[in-house]
C-alpha cells in the first residue's frame, strides 16, 4: 500500500541544513493501524504531510497503491489525495462560514462530484458520526469533540484507503479526545489504514504497529502486544 | 469542479467577508458610474448642440453674394468689376433641381414701424412663404406670408412677438396696417418662435413678400440665399448645382459663397465627441485604480485565508483549482461592481435629466459596454497576482497560517 525507500528530506536554515527525515524506509499495508511517536523536531509530521503528498522528499522513492508518486505532476497527486488520503488535523481547519455539512461535502465538491451524489453521502457521514442535528451549525457553534468529528467525516467522505491523523486529540480534552479515538479506530476495523502522529503514550499503545521517531529517523518500529 | 460549484463556493467567501466585499463593491461602482456618468455629460452636450443647430433648419445650404478667396488677377479685376449682385432671379435659377425641396431668397434692413402714435426701429427681413418652413419657425396666430410669385409685391407683414406687444400692446395685431417706412402693410400673422438662429432674434423681426422688401429698400440684392435640400446625401450634389448655376449666371464667376450648415455642425461635433472620450477616458483611469484596490485586497484576502488555502490543497485541490477560485472571486466582484455601478450611473443620468431637462445625458453605449469591459479586465488582471500567490502556497505551511 505505502513503500518509501530511502526517503530523505532536507530543510535549509539559513546556512544550516536540517534532516527532517534521513534515510527512512518504510512499508505499510492496506488496513493497519500506526502510530508515529517521538519529540518535537523529530520528523513525524514531516514523515506524515511526505505520506499525504502535501511534502516532497529530496530524495528517495513513495510510491502508494502501486503508483510512484516521486513521479507525479502537481495536478495528478491533487487528485491522488483527493482520493486515496484523508487528513485529520489538530486544529480542525474547518472552514469557519460554512456549515458542519458543507465542511463535510467539500472533498466531493472539488472533485467535482454532482450535487445529487454528494447529497446521500453526506447525510450517511453525518450519520455515522452522530451529527445530524448539527448539520447546520457553523464550526463556532460547535464543541471541540463535534469540529473533529466533522474534520474526520470530512476526511473519510471520499472513501480514502489512508486516513493521517497528526496529533487528532491535541486540542480536545480527556473525554472528547478518547471519543474521537475511538472513532477513528472504528473506521480502522472497516479497513482504512489509520496513521496516527501523537505524543501521548496512552494513544501510542493503543496502536497494532507504533513507531518512535529521533531525529529524522526511525528508532524503533514494532508491534504492540 | 462543476462550475456551479466554484461559482457557490466564491459567492459564499464574498458573504463571508462583508465588510471587504463592500468595499470593493464601492470602490468598483463608484469607477463604473463615474464613467457613465461623464460620457453622459458629454453625449447630452453634443446632443444639445446638434439639437440647437437642428433647430435652425436641416440640411441647410446658403448662398451669400461675394467670395472671401482672392481670384488673382483675372480679367474682371483688370476691368474694375465688381461682383455682381445676388438676385431672385439667381434664387429662382436654382428652383429646377430635384434635390433641392425648398429655397427662401432673404433681403435684410432696417426701418422705421409706425402704427398709430407709436414707433420703433425693426429689422425688416424680405422672403417667401417656404422660408417658415425652412427655419422650423412656428406662428402664434394669423398666416405666413401668402404663396404668390416671388416678384409679387403684395402689402402683408408677419410680424415678430415683441414687436407685437410693443406697438400693439392689448390691441389685436392681426389685419391692422402697419406703416414701414414709405409703405403700409397689413398685420396677418404673428411669430411664435422664440430664440435666435444666425444672430436674428425672431421676436424682434418683421418679415415682408422679398419683392415687397425689395422695393422698400430699393435695390435688387439678395442677403442671402437659403437652400433646403432633400437630404443629407444629396448636399453635395445641391451646392455644386447651386455653384455652377450661379457661375454660369454670372457670365463665368463665381462670385458667391455657398456654405452649409452641416460643417459647421460637424466641426461641433468632432470638439463634443473627442471631449466624450477623453472625459471617457479619465474616468476608466479610476476604473483602473479600483482594479489596483482590488489586486491589495484580494492579496489580503488570500493572506487572510492561507490556513483555509491549505487545508483546500490538503482535501485535493490542485493549484489550477486554487487558481479558478479565487479568480472566480474577483471575478464576482467585478460583475457586482458593475451591476451597482450601472444602477448608480444610470440613476445618475436620469436624475441630470430630470434636473436639466434640455441636456439629454444618457450614457453612450460604446461607454456602457467599455466601462463593462474595462471592470471585468481589469478585475481579472490585478487578481491574477493573488490568485497566483495563492495557488503556489506551500500546503504544509499554509496549514500552520504560514
Amino acid at each position: 500500500m505505502i513503500k518509501l525507500e530511502h526517503i530523505h528530506r532536507d530543510f535549509q536554515v539559513g546556512d544550516q541544513t536540517v534532516h527532517a527525515l534521513d534515510d527512512i524506509n518504510l512499508e505499510i499495508t492496506q488496513g493497519e493501524y500506526l502510530s508515529v511517536m517521538g519529540p518535537s523536531g523529530s520528523g513525524k509530521s514531516t514523515l506524515l504531510n511526505l505520506i499525504g503528498m502535501l511534502d516532497h522528499a529530496t530524495s528517495g522513492s513513495y510510491s502508494l497503491a502501486d503508483q510512484n508518486i516521486t513521479e507525479m505532476d502537481e495536478q495528478q497527486e491533487a487528485q491522488i489525495r483527493n482520493k486515496y488520503i484523508g487528513f485529520v488535523f489538530q486544529a480542525f481547519h474547518l472552514i469557519p462560514r460554512l456549515s458542519a455539512a458543507e465542511n463535510i461535502e467539500l472533498p466531493l465538491v472539488l472533485a467535482g462530484i454532482a450535487p445529487s451524489v454528494r447529497q446521500p453521502k453526506v447525510e450517511q457521514a453525518l450519520q455515522a458520526m452522530n451529527l445530524v442535528d448539527r448539520a447546520h451549525h457553523k464550526p463556532d457553534q460547535l464543541s471541540g469533540g463535534q469540529r473533529q468529528r466533522v474534520a474526520i467525516a470530512r476526511a473519510t467522505i471520499t472513501e480514502p484507503s489512508v486516513l493521517l491523523a497528526d496529533e487528532p486529540t491535541g486540542n480536545l480534552d480527556q473525554k472528547s479526545g478518547e471519543d474521537v479515538i475511538d472513532t477513528l479506530e472504528s473506521l480502522n476495523k472497516k479497513g482504512i489504514t489509520l496513521i496516527i502522529v501523537t505524543h501521548d503514550h496512552h494513544l501510542g499503545k493503543r496502536s497494532a504497529r507504533a513507531i518512535k521517531m529521533l531525529d529524522g529517523r526511525i528508532e524503533s518500529d514494532q508491534a504492540n502486544g | 469542479m462543476i462550475t456551479s460549484d466554484i461559482l457557490g463556493y466564491s459567492w459564499l467567501s464574498l458573504k463571508g467577508y462583508k465588510s471587504r466585499t463592500l468595499l470593493m463593491l464601492l470602490a468598483m461602482s463608484i469607477s463604473v458610474a463615474s464613467v457613465l456618468l461623464l460620457t453622459a455629460l458629454g453625449e447630452g452636450a453634443r446632443r444639445y448642440v446638434n439639437g440647437e443647430f437642428a433647430s435652425l433648419g436641416t440640411n441647410l445650404v446658403i448662398v451669400l453674394p461675394g467670395r472671401s478667396e482672392t481670384a488673382g488677377m483675372g480679367l474682371n479685376t483688370m476691368m474694375g468689376v465688381t461682383p455682381r449682385d445676388l438676385t431672385l432671379e439667381d434664387a429662382r435659377a436654382l428652383q429646377r433641381h430635384s434635390a433641392i425641396t425648398r429655397i427662401a431668397p432673404l433681403n435684410v434692413g432696417a426701418a422705421e414701424a409706425s402704427w398709430q402714435s407709436r414707433k420703433r426701429e425693426v429689422t425688416i427681413m424680405g422672403s417667401t412663404q417656404e422660408l417658415l418652413t425652412l427655419r422650423h419657425w412656428k406662428l402664434a396666430s394669423g398666416s405666413f406670408l401668402p404663396d404668390t410669385e416671388w416678384d409679387r409685391a403684395t402689402p402683408v407683414c408677419v410680424i415678430g412677438k415683441k414687436i407685437r406687444d410693443e406697438i400693439f400692446g392689448a390691441h389685436s395685431a392681426l389685419g391692422q396696417w402697419i406703416r414701414l417706412g414709405q409703405n403700409r402693410y397689413r398685420v396677418i400673422g404673428v411669430m411664435a418662435s422664440e430664440g435666435r438662429s444666425i444672430g436674428i432674434d425672431v421676436q424682434e423681426l418683421v418679415i415682408i413678400p422679398v419683392a415687397s422688401a425689395q422695393a422698400l429698400f430699393n435695390t435688387p440684392s439678395l442677403f442671402r440665399i437659403l437652400i433646403e435640400s432633400k437630404s443629407r446625401e444629396a448636399m453635395q450634389k445641391v451646392i455644386e448645382f447651386t455653384e455652377n448655376t450661379i457661375k454660369q449666371r454670372h457670365h463665368g464667376e463665381l462670385d458667391v459663397t455657398v456654405i452649409t450648415q452641416d460643417a459647421v455642425l460637424k466641426t461641433f461635433d468632432n470638439i463634443l465627441s473627442a471631449l466624450t472620450y477623453g472625459v471617457g477616458g479619465i474616468a476608466a483611469i479610476s476604473l483602473a485604480v479600483a482594479g489596483i484596490l482590488i489586486m491589495n485586497v484580494m492579496l489580503v484576502a488570500v493572506s487572510q485565508r492561507t490556513a483555509e488555502i491549505g487545508l483546500l490543497k490538503a482535501l485535493g485541490a490542485s493549484r489550477q483549482k486554487i487558481l479558478v477560485l479565487i479568480l472566480t472571486e474577483a471575478m464576482q466582484l467585478s460583475l457586482l461592481g458593475v451591476f451597482f455601478g450601472f444602477i448608480l450611473g444610470l440613476g445618475g443620468s436620469w436624475g441630470i435629466r430630470s434636473a436639466l431637462p434640455e441636456l439629454q445625458a444618457y450614457p453612450p453605449l460604446w461607454a456602457i459596454l467599455a466601462s463593462f469591459g474595462v471592470a471585468m479586465l481589469t478585475g481579472l488582471l490585478f487578481s491574477l497576482l493573488p490568485a497566483t500567490k495563492a495557488s503556489k502556497l506551500d500546503p504544509v505551511r499554509a496549514l500552520q497560517g504560514h
